[in-house]
């Protein structure tokens, strides 16, 4: 899989209204490594493994990653400087 | 929070094969597949095979071998059944690769626990208990053919007993520890050690 | 007013199937009745959740195809390889219940009061959500000049093909058919790049919105090629559907 068969923050927006609440695709993100800022919906985003990760766009730093387990959903936003 | 039953998908069913007789090699929960998934957390890493290197290491002693050198190790053609977390599993898959019992014998190290580090930055986490004994190889062919990127080549390691996150793709060192430290699935809540036959796929399980 | 579609709980729910029509011979488009609807935007998504007897359970999003005030309908092309796809072209009936959740989505969305002039590229499936947005702006009698380059492999391959041949003013529909055309094709017969997109875009000076979706590929290529003629980052809106067919 690579950057160009990934999808993109658009295809988690069911996931992340779920996690926070409210729609988060428009919301702005800075990545804490390189400090690139983009809309959530322009992030890199892989579905396919045991979780989703989303990544920087720029240094494919992991800013996010939501693993699903017995009903509850664990959420890493560590990578992200900014969200919101 | 309140759990509503979902509505049955009239004629809905997953993709899957028969396992027939072979049902008795399925772990619990795992379904039966012909094709090889491939699921990845980032991008393909693209490691040309002379920048790549592989190395055991233990505190700051380490040995290294370059893909030539790798390559001059005894290797062994194995056929295993492999078993994802996402429930896939998949039967007599035909691997060549070097075993771990050979590497660390050759690097002299030892040590309780190993993380697996690889292009990319994944990472996983080991007993070495699970990776000797003829139970783990770094393999760099696959049905025959050299290891595809998008499968982990050049190499990676092959540990077809525990649930196949475990088996790293793009791996490119195991660093022997003291500590059981989460690798990058396990740090997110998936099992420590991860048997597929007592279904330890998340943490608590 | 529409902004409420965006905040309060995503929940699941069931709607049933009113409708299924043929687009092409691999996509279909599916009709829905919603018990239960805020009013959606146009570009936004819905998530299909199915499950089966055992309990197995697959979610995927699929665009809404209809306009804001329009049945709600989605369009679903069929993956060969696809375990979700097959089951809603080749399945699924009207009177079956399908659980949903949306819309979802609030950044590749369109109203007349984002203005234009718009572009719209699409790729392959990618069409779904731009034609919503063209729907929208007919229904609201918004004048905001459109160009959609619309991308396909053949003709055959062309959903909502008598609809885009038909287009409301001021609106500029171009084909460009990748694999296969038909005797006396006259039109583009190539992929997307950089000096198709000089002939077909709106200048950047004209401060124009671009709205790209269709494979992961297809929307990499032009969004970069928009970006290096000219137009600002956040005039380009991107959704990638993934390393689908497509074109």
């Amino acid at each position: 899989m690579d950057v160009l068969d990934a999808l993109d923050g658009n295809a988690i927006g069911g996931l992340l209204h779920e996690v926070f609440g409210t729609e988060m695709t428009g919301a702005g993100s800075v990545c804490g490594h390189c400090g690139d800022a983009r809309p959530v919906a322009e992030l890199v985003v892989y579905l396919q493994a045991p979780g989703t990760v989303v990544r920087c766009r720029t240094c494919a730093n992991v800013l996010m990653a939501f693993v699903r387990a017995h009903g509850r959903t664990c959420v890493d936003l560590q990578g992200l400087a900014a969200l919101g | 929070m309140i759990t509503v039953m979902s509505p049955i998908s009239r004629g809905f069913h997953r993709r899957r094969q028969d396992p027939g007789e072979n049902a008795g090699r399925i772990p619990p929960g795992q379904y039966l597949v012909k094709d090889f998934p491939v699921l990845s957390a980032g991008p393909t890493p693209h490691t040309a095979l002379d920048q790549w290197s592989f190395s055991v290491s233990r505190g700051d002693r380490q040995k290294t071998w370059t893909w030539d050198e790798f390559r001059a190790l005894p290797s062994q053609d194995v056929t295993v059944d492999i078993h994802c977390v996402t429930k896939w599993s998949k039967l007599d898959t035909a691997w060549q690769g070097v075993s771990v019992d050979t590497l660390l014998a050759e690097a002299g190290q030892d040590g309780p626990f190993a993380m697996a580090h690889c292009d990319g930055g994944y990472t996983t986490n080991l007993p070495v208990a699970d990776l000797t004994g003829g139970q783990a190889w770094v393999a760099y062919a696959y049905g025959g053919q050299p290891l595809e990127p998008e499968h982990g080549g050049p190499a990676r390691l092959l540990v077809p007993h525990l649930y196949f996150w475990k088996s790293a793709k793009w791996v490119r060192s195991l660093e022997l520890r003291d500590t059981n430290d989460p690798g990058f699935w396990e740090n997110y809540g998936y099992h420590i050690y991860g048997d597929p036959w007592r279904e330890q796929r998340y943490a608590g399980d | 007013m529409a902004r409420a579609a965006l905040r309060g709980r995503l929940t699941w729910q069931v709607a049933r199937v009113s409708a299924v029509s043929g687009e092409t011979a691999a996509v279909k488009t599916i009709t829905l009745d919603m018990p239960d609807w805020p009013e959606h935007q146009a570009g936004q998504h819905l998530d299909v959740r199915l499950t089966a007897e055992d309990g197995y359970v697959a979610e995927r999003s699929y665009s809404i195809a209809s306009a804001p005030g329009e049945p709600v309908a989605i369009t679903v092309e069929r993956l060969d390889d696809g375990e979700v796809s097959p089951y809603l072209t080749d399945e699924l009936r009207p009177g079956d219940d399908l659980e949903l959740r949306g819309p979802i989505g609030g950044y590749f969305v369109w109203g007349p009061g984002d203005g234009g002039p718009l572009l719209l590229l699409a790729g392959g499936s990618g069409i779904v959500p731009l034609r919503a947005i063209l729907r929208h702006r007919e229904r609201t009698g918004s004048e905001v000049p459109v160009r959609l380059l619309y991308s396909s492999r053949s003709l055959d391959d062309v959903i909502y093909q008598g609809e885009l041949g038909r287009p409301a003013a001021g609106v500029e529909v171009i084909h460009t058919l990748t694999r296969h055309q038909p005797a006396g094709w006259a039109g583009y017969a190539r992929r997307v790049d950089a000096a198709l997109l000089g002939e077909v875009a709106w200048p950047a000076a004209a401060m124009p919105l671009a709205y790209v979706c269709g494979p992961t590929s297809f929307v990499e290529a032009a969004s970069q090629a928009l970006v290096q003629a000219g137009y600002p980052p956040l005039r380009v809106k991107t959704e990638r559907f993934g390393a689908t067919g497509g074109t």
